[in-house]
């Protein structure tokens, strides 16, 4: 092998890997507050991409209109669970959040289209739309069940993942799409070309890393995201809002989930389902990483970039299954490190 | 038999439908459709409705099966009845290599492990050149007896559905047996069925194989109904499916699985067909439904169809088990006239609190020992370091002069040794009987094998009988036929004594037996321990209520913050000045 392909290839493995360090992530952050394990994670790359690759085509994009139904199923939710005790302040929240954003982004979102907009708006729209969805994704289906098992969770999340892989082929057809680049910037280093997209790609994970790994280690608010997670009841008793923290940690994982989304649309063409297999690979990470340990993630998530980066060279054939067979021999690792402790169930 | 009537008659009605006349084929082949994912679901009930155990892998144990098949009968000319068993033994082969890495782990990792080998094992099918990558293996030839060819949707479904019923009889005497009632533990977690010698792991191991079995079962015959085999139906997509049909039926019942197949069947094959004529736009509507379906049925009916049916039925009488057998051997070793059980300098460390600090103690034959002192100062621990739930940090701990020194839970039960939890772990949804027949779990021989074919019945009733024996002892006959999960706590901490005594124990360990027992309730145990403790068992027991402590204890032995501070008759500790002070506090 030359230095050049190595290096190419290493190149190729840290930009995947630093776009499943992204989404390992997130999943870390949903399952440590909410102990909801995001399948659906993958939508919200692929609803993020192809929701800016729309706009930036001049169109309305779907996702929009979804988050208005969504809001009026969310405001329905909350005003039956409260009907007991409804109070105008109450009303008027659930009103603004799930209602009355939503369409004040989806009548922006009309009156912007068509128009030559810049990238910076037509990205930040993007972010508002897919984090409400992602709010309101966690409202509708998983705050209801939010005391079952981890399980329960699990298979609710398989739900919502078809639903909304299901939906990403109404609003984005089977066709696959591509994004306008950030920044249009390259240079040579060495053999070694790097784009402005690139540099975008290594910033962005790092400054993530480093911002939650801050707030979960070293906030109060970070703490009790993280009490929600291990003892609901406790939580709420010290005075923590369950549901709120729920929702924020929702909201945070979409936006991530849309922003590696945009990431990547510019470099490869993304379809309505990419964005399960990319998720599972952030999954790959986040399991290494136990679910847990942030830094743990990101390292892993550039192992899973580089191993897919290396096959895919190699033996392009079994890319998937090489990468997917990573799990088993970590899984192994964690048997054997950590017998099984008892869980009270049901 | 009355559990028997309602197959026989539901056999009764398929082995009709093809014969009435103007059967359209169309609903024979959903029928055929139906029977091959009740099959998969089935194994799924058992694995998770049942085990606890989720997977979302099972059609990749249906790819085995069928590209099993699929191979042999085109590439090498094998006969299709031969290469059934070929089928069952590649895919149980396959649930052994993945079981062993992934069934030890516990809550979330097994479910998202199947989810990464779905899809590695997915698109291994697909680049396989022996399996013709994308293009599968087509031209598989039908299955015949005789000169009967198996080649309409009409002939095969009675394969099919022969299929689906006996395996849900061989999964329904699984299920009432011994090695039912260990699996049947496992969803509540490990320890209480370890303590009675359950190996929970070889336990885990067996319902994967088992559904992984049945998944292949049902692949050999898709291959052989749609005379192809392609990579598609054992996709994670149809994965996914396989658990949704289980959960929609009701993932603790037989028969959820196959309610569930039919329902989630028909229905999409309904939304196929007039979704796109609604909506228009493009296909894959019903995966939206699907999934929406999914998340409500969880907030709205969690325990699937199958049980909200079954409630509208009038209930059936419960079977009344058989418990006229003779009890079991009694089988008791030598009892010392030294100590049976000596602790010495026993250590448990948690990071760095010492729950347990250097205690010693013993327990002598025929004697009734209590563990006392306040909240948090290591009685529990000391039980679980005695029963092998915990690895001690140091010190030494044997029993009949064996040390048992980290000994594991299922070593240590072996040796006579029974016990209780403070918190209660009974499985809920089983009956009384059948809870307390989980402690006579090692004087059983009876297999999994023998258990499906009912082989076991002798063994059966023999534990039964024992369980029922020990039931009447501890005084809650009239409760036998009761979920365990209705009665009290109080009386559901004396249904774990009744199954600690089917172990036949020379050594007793009850952590807190009287708390949430009435007066007279207290009394009746005391008594039954004075009898158990006359006829050779000695009693180690963890209690607060002074009272019956000090009325019933032959020793006392205290603890405080995980350290022995008194010890002797019950007399000398009621005086004893470091004891008082450890409960009241000091006067000063």
């Amino acid at each position: 092998m030359n230095t050049t392909i190595l290096l190419f290839l290493l190149q190729d493995g840290i930009t995947n890997g630093a776009i499943y360090a992204l989404l390992g992530l997130a999943l870390v952050l949903v399952f440590a507050v909410t102990r909801v394990i995001l399948i659906p994670q993958g939508e919200f790359v692929t609803y993020g991409a192809l929701t800016y690759a729309t706009l930036s085509a001049g169109n309305v994009p779907g996702t929009a209109k979804l988050a208005v139904a969504m809001g009026v199923v969310a405001f329905g939710l909350d005003i039956f669970v409260a009907r007991k005790s409804l109070r105008l302040r109450g009303m008027l929240r659930a009103l603004g959040v799930n209602i009355i954003l939503p369409l004040v982004i989806l009548a922006l979102t009309m009156a912007l289209a068509g128009r030559q907009t810049p990238i910076a708006v037509n990205i930040a729209l993007s972010l508002v739309i897919v984090a409400a969805i992602g709010l309101l994704l966690y409202r509708i289906a998983f705050q209801p069940i939010a005391h079952t098992s981890v399980l329960v969770l699990l298979i609710a999340s398989v739900g919502c993942h078809l639903a909304l892989q299901g939906m990403g082929l109404v609003f984005f057809g089977a066709e696959g799409q591509r994004g306008p680049p950030i920044s249009g910037m390259a240079f040579t280093l060495g053999q070694l070309r790097f784009t402005g997209q690139n540099i975008a790609v290594y910033t962005i994970t790092a400054a993530f890393i480093v911002a939650l790994w801050l707030f979960f280690g070293h906030t109060l608010y970070g703490k009790a995201l993280r009490a929600t997670a291990v003892n609901r009841l406790g939580a709420r008793l010290v005075g923590i809002r369950t549901t709120l923290s729920g929702q924020l940690a929702f909201l945070l994982a979409s936006m991530i989930g849309a922003i590696s989304g945009i990431l990547i649309v510019p470099i490869t063409t993304l379809y309505y389902d990419t964005g399960f297999l990319i998720g599972l690979k952030g999954f790959i990470a986040a399991i290494i990483g136990g679910l847990v340990s942030y830094p743990l993630t990101a390292v892993a998530a550039l192992v899973v970039g580089t191993v897919e980066a290396f096959s895919s060279f190699y033996a392009s054939n079994y890319k998937e299954v090489i990468v997917f067979t990573l799990i088993l021999p970590v899984l192994v690792l964690r048997s054997l490190a950590a017998p099984a402790v008892e869980e009270e169930k049901d | 038999m009355t559990q028997r009537l309602p197959v026989l008659l539901f056999a009764l009605v398929m082995a009709v439908i093809p014969f009435i006349p103007g059967m359209p084929p169309f609903w024979l082949v959903l029928l055929d459709n139906i029977g091959l994912a009740a099959l998969v679901a089935m194994g799924l009930v058992l694995l998770t409705g049942v085990g606890g155990l989720t997977s979302f892998g099972q059609a990749a144990f249906c790819g085995f099966g069928a590209y099993t098949t699929a191979v042999l009968t085109t590439a090498y000319g094998v006969s299709p009845w031969l290469t059934l068993p070929l089928a069952l033994l590649v895919s149980g082969a396959a649930a052994v290599l993945l079981g062993i890495i992934t069934v030890r782990l516990s809550g979330h990792y097994l479910p998202l492990g199947t989810i990464a080998w779905g899809i590695a094992l997915f698109y291994l099918f697909s680049k396989l050149e022996i399996l013709g990558r994308n293009d599968g293996i087509s031209a598989i030839p039908p299955l015949a007896i005789g000169s009967l060819r198996m080649l309409d949707p009409g002939t095969i479904y009675f394969a099919i559905w022969f299929a689906v019923i006996v395996s849900a009889l061989v999964t329904m005497n699984l299920l009432d047996s011994r090695t039912g009632r260990a699996i049947r533990a496992l969803r509540r977690g490990h320890i209480a069925a370890e303590a009675f010698g359950v190996q929970t792991p070889r336990a885990k191991l067996l319902v994967f194989i088992y559904a992984a079995v049945l998944a292949g079962l049902s692949g050999w015959l898709y291959a052989h109904f749609q005379r192809a085999a392609t990579p598609t139906p054992f996709g994670p997509q149809a994965g996914i499916e396989y658990l949704f049909i289980a959960v929609v039926g009701g993932a603790g019942y037989v028969w959820g699985a196959v309610l569930g197949a039919a329902i989630v069947v028909v229905l999409k094959e309904i939304l196929q067909s007039y979704l796109p004529l609604v909506f228009g736009g493009q296909g894959q509507l019903e995966i939206i439904v699907f999934g929406i379906m999914l998340v409500l049925l969880l907030q709205l009916a969690p325990t699937g169809v199958w049980p909200w049916l079954m409630s509208l039925l009038p209930s059936a009488t419960r079977r009344r088990a058989d418990t006229g057998a003779a009890p079991l051997a009694h089988a008791r070793p030598e009892l010392p006239s030294g100590p049976l059980l000596q602790i010495e300098n026993a250590r448990k460390q948690f990071g760095g609190v010492v729950a347990v600090n250097d205690v010693s103690f013993e327990v002598r034959a025929r004697e009734i020992v209590a563990l006392i002192g306040p909240n948090g100062a290591g009685k529990s621990t000391t039980f679980n370091l005695i029963t092998g739930v915990l690895t001690s940090s140091g010190g030494n701990i044997s029993l009949l002069g064996k040390s048992i020194d980290n000994a594991l839970p299922q070593e240590v039960v072996k040796l006579g040794v029974a016990r209780t939890f403070q918190h209660v772990k009974l499985v809920p949804d089983m009956t009384v009987l059948e809870n307390v027949a989980i402690g006579a779990h090692l004087r059983g021989h009876a297999g999994a094998i023998a258990s499906m074919l009912r082989l076991d019945r002798a063994d059966e009733a023999g534990l039964l009988a024992e369980a029922a024996r020990q039931i009447e002892r501890v005084g809650l006959s009239e409760h036998m036929e009761q979920l365990a999960g209705s009665l009290s706590l109080g009386q559901q901490r004396i249904v774990e004594i009744a199954r600690a005594l089917c172990v036949d124990p020379i050594l007793l360990l009850l952590d807190e037996p009287a708390a949430g027992l009435r007066h007279m309730e207290k009394q009746r145990l005391a008594a039954l321990l004075r009898q158990l403790r006359d006829g050779g068992v000695s009693v180690l027991l963890v209690e607060h209520d002074m009272g019956f402590v000090m009325d019933l204890a032959d020793r006392v032995v205290v603890l405080d913050f995980g350290t022995r501070i008194a010890e002797g008759t019950p007399d000398k500790i009621r005086t004893n000045p470091d004891v008082i002070k450890a409960y009241l506090g000091a006067a000063t």
